[in-house]
């Protein structure tokens, strides 16, 4: 028992977080800024933040993450993050030539009080920052929020700092794809392209952080969002905001500054909430559903019809990001599943009531809790057990103990690949979820079985 | 990769003049003197010097972390029974949360093992503005409640000590209430200019707070502690199976495998060996002001290195049955090494490896190398001091910045009950002569070749460079540098963790290095890279003509 001093009687807590299931701002800053083209991630504090955030993003995605630090120490936290950041901007411009860098603050430079835009002008009058270049910033104070509002934070300085308002609104729709894996935001743009939209996908990792191994580091690979397509979303019919916590600032701040209407959708994690992205795409873009489209939503939902007998009323427990959590109660709801504890460690009550919302149809009670923690997660698991655990790496602990099946999904997966590979997106990404959860029920069901009812045919 | 092997050195100080040259003018001017071409030990002994522990300059990527990491992570984190809350916004306690592979044995279901939990305060912004330390206070009671352990560290980041919360008034008061031992360390990120400064807070706070608590003596005749070996992939398990071997009582490592009582106990060992000069050398010297204990540098990387610092140990002791057993220890275990380097040694001799890591490992593993046949053609520590470079005869001449100067240094008595000498300058000098010097160490630089290259805080920007220049065949360094290593078609290998493998310490540790170098520098995959349409120079025109 790894988590042998886990007690299934919940002690009241104010003060303490055991286990998180979040992270802090900065990092999910940091991730966002990686899907521009040309853009080097720079944080704003001691080094330590930087190490970390690197560290924790490479485990996850097995790829280069190139990113700076302006390299605090006890001098800078007393007189100020001026000259660092200064310094730090001459020698980005110097030694990795970026288009663009984005700096995120940290817990430091925030409590200090760093005026971020008002060093940059300083820098920029100093001759520091290069003819065309950019050097954008978002407040990312880790006592505030999750890696998942830090994501956000990013993403609408992508919209402050780029988006132009055009006098005409052309036919392409922005989609902000929420905090997601890069093979999901290439699928949401495969789903789009295969609609006949054009479409800016901003922030864009894919093509970045799935780089081909081609004997060659490219410091910028060939992914991410281009300055330009970020400056024409103001030019745009619409924006699809996928996930609220993760999209809706940028969506919000590019209706307020350019008057590009906001559709908030869920993120399209299964077949309903697939089903509500494509016809809000057909809808606002004005273009017809392909057959293409329509036998993949057919070949998933035939899937789900064929084994729903393995999935009708098992209980899932699910720990994850806000917005992972709530278009995957909606998916499991829709499989016959019943989601009957549901962590994320973003604040937030909003998600609290989506999912209570989503998992009314469901044979059976949530337990539903926003700014929770794993070890809450555990506690509710070992007061009423379930058939599968639904969550990230640090999930696999509580699955050992509780001898429980576990699906990893969401932020970080640290001992398994393909999440980065294949996405969960759409539907094709709802079959590969299906896919990965009916193997882990039926492993289940064979590893248990008694020899005389160890089956060939499921 | 081929061709690589006939690939003649590069001139070292070409190789430093192109990596100076893109930097800012005043930031190449600092780097000039973190990049060393390394020289054979003069008539005195002295090597080139080198600046290190130094800032690195803002914006430039480097391989280091924070003082908090150089704490919470590496010391305090292989210790299974203190139950460790990190004060402050929730990143730092989960980004050091079970990443740093510190592998620990309970005797049984019921030991205690704090391993698998993150506890913090997940300060929010209201702390921040009106304080945290009732919150910590808080946290306290309930961690109390839920564990009950016989110790609480506290671990304070960045915020805490910008808004002033007194960690450790908070400590004493809870000590008072829970009747527990509860003690702080002010390890904020900002201090210092790398990990190192965690290091020395943490070895402080441990050596006052917890060494020499218990005088219980554990049973053997000859009982020393481990310094500065961390158990990353089971290293320490390999080493306490060989003194248990060799009938040596390990009495405290610091810190792998480790529990507060081994902490306690400490003081009660006749000899510190330390491994990681880097992290730990404080503790060997303090312990040595105020229990007598005495230090010597050991090196349990690579089969020789582990033989010798068995012998050393046993060479302290002065006696001829300790003597005996360690050298039919070493007898048993050398052979099946031997035959596993001499498998592997056809494969990987004449290859050439770099290691850009830690603040001892860069050094060690060099010694892996060497069993294997291969050159380390460059070298560098990610939180070394002058010291781990040039040894410690450098001591006095290195200055004292004010980034040092933020660490406290502990004024240390010898304690009038328990101080007791362990050696008399009759045995000191009896065993100086027979080459086991105390409290000594010769750095790195000393035992790496002519012309090689030496770079204290390497940058990415260095790193390409040298990849470029050298071709290595194998480069060490951490998860961050992994994968842009790797892109270029060069494999590498973690040195913090490992990639998960290991162990590597000891003997049966260094076959399973062996094993693993072979497998990386002569790996298949290396040579797919190219696919075969863009093999030849004109596919097209021979597609035609296959097809004609």
């Amino acid at each position: 028992m790894l988590l042998r001093h886990t007690p299934a009687e919940i002690q009241e807590r104010s003060a303490l977080t055991i286990n998180p299931a979040k992270t802090c701002q900065p990092i999910g800053a940091m991730y966002a800024a990686l899907g521009i083209h040309r853009c080097f991630p720079h944080s704003h504090g001691s080094q330590g933040c930087c190490a970390y955030h690197r560290s924790m993003l490479t485990r996850h995605y097995k790829e280069p993450i190139m990113a700076g630090t302006s390299s605090f120490t006890e001098g800078a936290s007393v007189f100020g993050g001026m000259a660092n950041l200064t310094q730090a901007v001459d020698a980005i411009f110097h030694l990795y030539e970026p288009d663009v860098i984005a700096v995120h603050t940290t817990c430091l430079s925030e409590t200090i009080g760093d005026d971020i835009p008002q060093i940059v002008s300083s820098a920029r009058d100093a001759g520091k920052i290069p003819e065309g270049r950019h050097v954008i910033h978002a407040n990312t104070p880790s006592y505030v929020g999750s890696h998942v509002t830090g994501f956000a934070a990013m993403t609408k300085a992508m919209v402050d700092y780029f988006a132009e308002p055009g006098r005409e609104k052309g036919s392409g729709v922005n989609i902000i794809p929420g905090y997601v894996e890069p093979a999901d935001m290439a699928e949401i743009q495969r789903l789009a392209r295969a609609l006949g939209v054009e479409a800016v996908v901003f922030p864009d990792t894919s093509g970045v952080l799935d780089a081909p191994q081609t004997g060659r580091h490219e410091f910028y690979p060939r992914g991410g969002v281009t300055l330009e397509a970020l400056r024409s979303t103001g030019a745009r019919r619409a924006t699809l905001a996928l996930g609220s916590t993760a999209s809706s600032p940028a969506a919000r701040a590019l209706e307020a500054k350019c008057g590009v209407p906001a559709l908030q959708l869920d993120l399209p994690i299964g077949l309903l909430a697939t089903d509500q992205f494509v016809d809000a795409l057909r809808r606002t873009a004005g273009v017809a559903v392909p057959e293409a489209v329509s036998v993949e939503r057919g070949q998933l939902l035939d899937l789900i019809t064929d084994m729903e007998q393995y999935l009708h009323g098992r209980s899932v427990a699910v720990a994850g990001d806000p917005d992972q959590v709530v278009a995957l109660t909606g998916f499991l709801v829709s499989l016959g599943m019943r989601p009957a504890h549901v962590v994320t460690g973003t604040p937030g009550k909003e998600v609290e009531r989506r999912v209570r919302e989503l998992a009314a149809g469901a044979p059976g009670p949530v337990n539903v809790k926003a700014g929770g923690d794993l070890f809450l997660f555990h506690q509710w698991i070992k007061q009423e057990p379930v058939d599968l655990i639904i969550g990230n790496t640090y999930c696999k602990y509580i699955a050992r103990d509780e001898d429980i099946p576990l699906v990893r999904h969401g932020f970080p997966v640290l001992d398994r690949i393909g999440h980065v590979a294949f996405p969960t997106v759409g539907y094709r990404g709802a079959m590969r979820l299906l896919e990965k959860i009916l193997d882990a029920l039926l492993d289940r069901q064979d590893r248990d079985a008694p020899e005389e009812s160890f089956e060939l045919v499921m | 990769m081929e061709a690589a092997k006939t690939h003649a050195l590069p001139d070292p100080e070409a190789v430093k003049q192109a990596m100076l040259e893109k930097f800012p003018a005043k930031v190449a001017k600092k780097r000039a003197k973190q990049i060393v071409v390394n020289r054979a030990p003069d008539a005195a002994g002295r090597v080139p010097e080198i600046h290190a522990n130094a800032r690195t300059s803002p914006g430039v990527i480097t391989q280091r972390g924070c003082t908090y990491a150089g704490c919470k992570g590496v010391i305090l984190g292989p210790v299974r029974d203190i139950l460790t809350i990190t004060h402050g916004p929730v990143g730092c306690g989960f980004y050091s949360w079970l990443t740093r592979r510190n592998q620990t044995r309970t005797q049984g279901p019921d030991d205690v093992n704090y391993m698998p939990y993150a506890l913090m305060t997940d300060m929010q912004e209201e702390d921040i503005v009106f304080g945290g330390e009732k919150k910590l206070r808080q946290a306290v009671r309930e961690a109390y409640e839920t564990f009950r352990p016989q110790a609480i560290a506290l671990c304070a980041t960045c915020p805490v000590g910008l808004i002033g919360d007194d960690i450790h008034a908070v400590a004493r008061e809870m000590k008072e209430e829970l009747g527990i031992n509860v003690f702080a360390f002010s390890c904020e990120g900002y201090k210092g200019v790398s990990q190192s400064a965690g290091h020395h807070i943490a070895n402080n706070q441990v050596f006052k707070h917890v060494v020499g608590l218990d005088d219980t003596t554990p049973e053997g005749e000859y009982r020393i502690n481990i310094l500065g070996e961390y158990n990353i992939g089971g290293d320490a398990f390999e080493i306490e199976r060989l003194l248990e071997k060799c009938g040596i009582t390990l009495v405290a490592s610091f810190s792998g495998n480790a529990t507060y009582e081994q902490f306690a106990r400490a003081h009660t060992a006749d000899l510190n060996a330390i491994m990681c000069h880097r992290s730990i050398n404080y503790m060997g010297d303090m312990m040595e002001k105020k229990f007598g204990v005495p230090w010597i540098k050991v090196n349990f990387i690579g089969a020789q290195a582990t033989a010798k610092s068995l012998r050393r140990i046993a060479q302290y002791f002065e006696d001829p049955e300790l003597l005996a057993r360690v050298e039919q220890v070493i007898a048993e275990e050398l052979p099946e090494v031997e035959r596993a380097a001499a498998e592997v040694r056809p494969r990987t001799a004449g290859k050439r490896a770099m290691l850009f890591v830690g603040g001892s490992r860069a050094h060690h593993y060099q010694e892996l190398f060497r069993e294997l046949g291969m050159e380390t053609v460059a070298a560098g520590y990610e939180f070394g001091h002058r010291d781990d470079y040039e040894g410690r005869a450098v001591l006095p001449s290195v200055k004292v910045d004010a980034d040092s100067r933020n660490i406290e240094e502990l004024e240390v008595e010898p304690d009038p009950a328990r101080f007791r000498p362990r050696t008399g300058p009759e045995k000191a000098a009896r065993l100086g002569a027979g080459g086991l010097s105390f409290a000594e160490y010769q750095g790195m630089m000393a035992e790496m070749a002519e012309k090689t290259l030496v770079i204290d805080d390497i940058s990415h920007h260095e790193t390409e460079v040298l990849l470029k220049k050298y071709r290595p065949h194998i480069f060490c360094a951490g998860i961050k540098e992994k994968y842009a290593v790797q892109k270029w078609g060069i494999p590498l290998k973690q040195l913090h963790s490992y990639d998960y493998g290991g162990p590597y310490a000891g003997f049966r540790g260094a076959a399973n290095f062996y094993r693993d170098i072979d497998r990386m520098v002569n790996s298949r995959v290396w040579t797919y890279v190219t696919p075969p349409w863009e093999a030849e120079e004109a596919p097209e025109a021979k597609a035609v003509y296959a097809c004609g």
